[in-house]
């Protein structure tokens, strides 16, 4: 079922068996970022002036001095491992749901819902499976499908509520992964780019393709491309004469439908994320995140962490962003409704082009009839529907932790923490307390995240900055749920796009601010490193 | 905040006092009888579904078509009563995927007609057809079809590639391969699969009747194994009875859960609410059938059923003992009253569903954008569906049931106790 390839390279060796099609891009290497002077120098004139951010998206009651002093108390680095800690199996709180041992086990309703509130999530559900169709068509409330488009329903790639994964060979599509594509802007600067962000680096949207790839399209129109991907394996010997294999990734952009991509065109592979947990960390309080975020290194610990920020277009002023690889979105209606217009092409209240994602260079895209109608405010999905898929997508329950108690989990978790894992994937957070009867109001939540960007190093990178991150900048993903990636997808290929077949394999992946972290991983005593994976499986 | 999180959860010991223990035993004793029972009527249900197909492919024909169409509206009505035992059990809730699902893409069952998606859909098994291909490539493996067998059906194609629309099994699968597509949107009719579809030789239309009819066989005794395991966990000693039973205040819990969400978030919500919202004549449950309006009402059937403590049988005779009506009645008579008045108003408001439904206008025709009856009438039953829901929250309430927190009690000598 896994892609091979046939010569076995060192990954030092920037050759590829792989043979170039006419009219296809070649991913990589890709082109160093580019940096303008004054921007950088902006950026880290700045870098502490976050602490105005605020959650501006929640009905926030502030803490008393009781509640910081019980929450500073509850999240406080535990002294005592020798057992399972109160409350550590709960990792969404009060929101958690029992852990199926079925492909179901991310879909269920947080458990704290109201019968009220499990309404708006099965509805959002039905919106979230919801096929769309191409306008115009008699069910008005579910066409405007694309032009362009890379699933016809959120669920298609968000299989199950779990992570997507590359195709499994050439016969395979990409259903659950996409490519998104983005030019340098030299030229730009604070002064024209609207609504400048300090350290954002200036790109723009690829004149021909926009912001991302779709593979598909409506009748009579081009698909923009087909995800082309083959992997080389390299061989690392870890210690107890262990080895393990990981496969890096060559990707193209094939079958090109509207001409050569850009010749500076910046690629970034993504696969769709798991979905349980989001309302939860959209509301960890902003500050309870920049409190970790060194972007200097002030204390030397070699980790960096800095904190995504982007214009909200709902709020109208500059965010944390949360969500998205890089965190791109500040909340999970802006991550959906950026979603509904590039994904599947329908237009939103925040993401109003009928067209979705065609730019002016595809006239037959945008000539292309919409599906937006007057009982949808003119949209092709209105606001009723775009918050009930939002609040469906705040509320898929985390699944309870197993096996806590296991002797060879408390020492994998132990290593964990010595490791240093922590550093970037911390473990707990109470989330703010909420007005109304908020699912998320006031937890204690175990995520495995800082929410922050690191410099993940030259192997993992994707040279295509976004926003605040670099080229090599990731968020640090939440590591609740994913021992159960292989119950709930079938498969265990994790990171941004899939490449890591194992958890193991992910951790090896880790470079740059986590090199430190890996190499220990590489070099502690096999029976640590048993432990550390069967700790992971755990979440 | 009306779940059951954890076996492990301590639950607060909220209820009131011992004066009920008793009694709460002999509940849920009720209870787990009339889920034994609507599981074995079920049961007998498919076997005659089982029956009817069995002849309907021994000698095709108009009136073995049809035999097998009413044997399975038949089955039905058992089963659907049986869907407020989800939710609160987990047994229930693992399997029930497999009997229940929907909707489905029908393409990758049997051949399908008019605008329906092609293969350039994102799910590319959706115009599989697996009854035209003895072979196909599933995620870039060859998969051998050869033979339809009830294993095929469960490990390999149901929700195939991860996809839940890929649904292969069950009720539904059952009555696309007896009725068909409907093609008449919001217009009269239901699917008219022709019988010829499973005729042998030279009468066979559609192609592939030797496999349609090898499919349908696979997925009726599929249904049958599973709900003989139903059955099972019911019985005395079964696991659904004996973790309903385990502790008093969770099985009284589960049981107003499967309530409250088979009313409220299920059937007004996602079956109903959702499909005028869309207005689309396929988002009904049982839209080849178009037996919809006797899901709903069936639905709410059961609901009563659980709270009054009584169901009636297919033949006629009744499983009755200590009801939840009892047990409310004797501390907050009011509050009984209320509930079973909310109970029959919204079986009587989705009776008037059922009623017109069976009078020609049917669910898929009450679905149209801008029918003002038809909106109506599916309105008023989810009215009821959420009047009745609230009064199980007071239900919850009085029995002391509401105050279950999976971190247990405020306590101040426990920091990480006042999270909630």
């Amino acid at each position: 079922m896994i892609p091979t390839v046939a010569t076995r390279l060192l990954a030092a060796s920037p050759s590829r068996s792989v043979a170039m099609k006419r009219n296809c891009h070649k991913l990589l290497p890709l082109i160093v970022i580019l940096a303008v002077p004054g921007l950088v120098s902006a950026q880290q004139a700045s870098e502490t002036s976050w602490a105005g951010l605020k959650d501006v998206h929640l009905d926030v009651i502030p803490r008393t001095e009781d509640e910081r002093a019980r929450v500073a108390a509850v999240t406080a680095r535990p002294k005592d491992f020798s057992g399972p800690w109160a409350f550590e199996q709960n990792a969404g709180g009060a929101q958690t749901v029992r852990a199926r041992d079925t492909s179901d086990a991310f879909s269920q309703p947080a458990s704290n819902l109201t019968f009220d509130q499990e309404l708006d999530f099965k509805v959002g559900n039905g919106m979230f499976r919801r096929i769309w169709v191409s306008a115009p068509a008699s069910t008005i409330a579910s066409d405007g499908l694309g032009p362009l488009y890379n699933a016809r329903s959120c669920q298609r790639c968000h299989l199950k509520d779990g992570r997507g994964h590359p195709p499994e060979g050439p016969e395979d599509s990409a259903v659950s992964m996409f490519l998104r594509v983005s030019i340098p802007a030299p030229d730009a600067d604070a002064e024209t780019i609207e609504k400048y962000i300090v350290g954002t680096h200036p790109i723009a949207a690829e004149p021909t393709y926009g912001t991302q790839l779709q593979d598909f399209s409506l009748p009579g129109l081009r698909p923009e491309y087909r995800l082309g991907v083959e992997y080389t394996e390299t061989e690392i010997t870890l210690s107890g004469n262990q080895v393990a294999t990981l496969r890096t990734p060559d990707y193209t952009a094939a079958d090109l439908g509207y001409g050569p991509l850009d010749a500076q065109a910046m690629l970034s592979p993504r696969v769709a994320p798991q979905m349980i947990g989001m309302g939860l960390l959209e509301a960890i309080p902003v500050q309870d995140i920049l409190v970790w975020s060194d972007p200097e290194d002030a204390d030397h610990d070699g980790i960096s962490g800095r904190p995504q920020v982007v214009w909200s277009d709902v709020h109208d002023r500059p965010m944390l962003g949360r969500f998205g690889h890089k965190a791109g979105n500040p909340t999970v209606l802006e991550q959906t409704a950026s979603a509904f217009a590039g994904d599947i092409g329908i237009s939103n209240p925040i993401h109003t082009a009928g067209s979705g994602e065609c730019t002016d260079a595809q006239t037959d895209c945008t000539a292309a009839l919409h599906g937006g109608d007057a009982e949808q405010g003119g949209y092709e999905i209105g606001q009723t529907g775009l918050d009930l898929v939002t609040f469906y997508s705040r509320t898929l329950g985390v699944p309870a932790r197993r096996t806590v108690d296991d002797a060879q989990v408390l020492r994998g978790r132990k290593v964990f923490f010595d490791a240093g894992c922590v550093s970037c994937h911390r473990p707990t957070y109470v989330t703010h307390r909420l007005e109304g009867d908020n699912p998320a109001s006031f937890q204690l939540i175990w995520p495995y995240t800082d929410m922050l960007l690191h410099d993940m190093g030259p192997g993992l990178a994707d040279n295509r900055p976004e926003g605040r991150a670099n080229g090599q900048e990731w968020r640090t993903p939440p590591l609740w749920g994913i021992g159960m990636t292989e119950t709930v997808s079938g498969h265990s290929y994790f990171l941004h796009d899939g490449r890591a077949r194992s958890l193991l394999e992910a951790v090896l992946w880790h470079g740059g601010e986590a090199q430190g972290v890996r190499d220990a991983v590489v070099d502690m005593p096999p029976e640590d490193r048993d432990a550390l994976i069967r700790y992971l499986e755990s979440l | 905040m009306l779940r059951t999180i954890l076996t492990t959860t301590i639950l607060a010991t909220a209820i009131a006092g011992t004066a009920h223990a008793q009694s709460a035993t002999e509940v849920l004793d009720t209870y787990a009888d009339i889920a034994e029972a609507s599981y074995a009527d079920s049961l007998t249900g498919a076997e005659m579904l089982k029956d009817a197909v069995t002849a309907l492919i021994a000698a095709p024909s108009a009136n073995t078509l049809q035999a097998a169409r009413a044997a399975w509206l038949e089955a039905r009505v058992p089963y659907q009563q049986t869907e407020v035992f989800r939710f609160g059990n987990p047994i229930v809730d693992d399997w029930e995927g497999k009997v229940n699902a929907w909707p489905l893409d029908e393409g990758l069952i049997d051949y399908v007609e008019g605008a329906y998606a092609g293969p350039t859909d994102a799910n590319q098994l959706a115009a599989l057809n697996v009854i035209a291909n003895p072979s196909f490539t599933l995620s870039g493996t060859t998969i051998d079809a050869t033979e339809i067998t009830p294993e095929f059906l469960e490990s390999i194609l149901h929700e195939a590639d991860g996809i839940e629309a890929n649904v292969a099994t069950g009720y539904h699968a059952i009555e696309f391969l007896l009725w068909g597509q409907d093609l008449n949107g919001h217009g009269d009719g239901a699917g008219n699969r022709p019988w010829t579809d499973y005729a042998q030789g030279e009468n066979c239309t559609h192609g592939n009747c030797d496999r349609r009819s090898e499919y349908l066989a696979a997925a009726t005794d599929l249904l049958v194994s599973d709900l003989e395991w139903m059955v099972a966990q019911w019985t005395d000693g079964g696991a659904a009875r004996a973790t309903l039973t385990e502790d008093e205040e969770a099985g009284l819990l589960a049981m107003l859960t499967g309530m409250g969400s088979l009313s409220y978030g299920e059937t007004a919500g996602e079956r109903m609410r959702l499909g005028l919202m869309l207005n689309d004549p396929e988002e009904e449950h049982s839209c080849f059938a178009d037996n919809t309006h006797n899901d709903h009402f069936y639905n709410g059937v059961g609901v009563q059923s659980v709270y009054l403590g009584s169901y009636t049988r297919t033949d006629g005779t009744t499983v009755s003992g200590p009801s939840l009506s009892d047990m409310v009645g004797k501390t907050e008579p009011a509050l009984d009253f209320e509930m079973r008045a909310r109970l029959a108003e919204a079986v009587l408001a989705l009776g008037e569903i059922k009623t017109a439904a069976e009078a020609g206008f049917a669910y898929d025709e009450m679905l149209a954008r801008g029918n003002a009856g038809g909106e109506a009438l599916i309105m008023r039953g989810v009215d009821g569906l959420i009047a009745q829901t609230r009064s199980i929250e007071r239900v919850v309430s009085v029995l002391g049931l509401g105050g279950i927190e999976i971190e247990g009690s405020d306590s101040l000598d426990n920091p990480s106790a006042v999270f909630q």
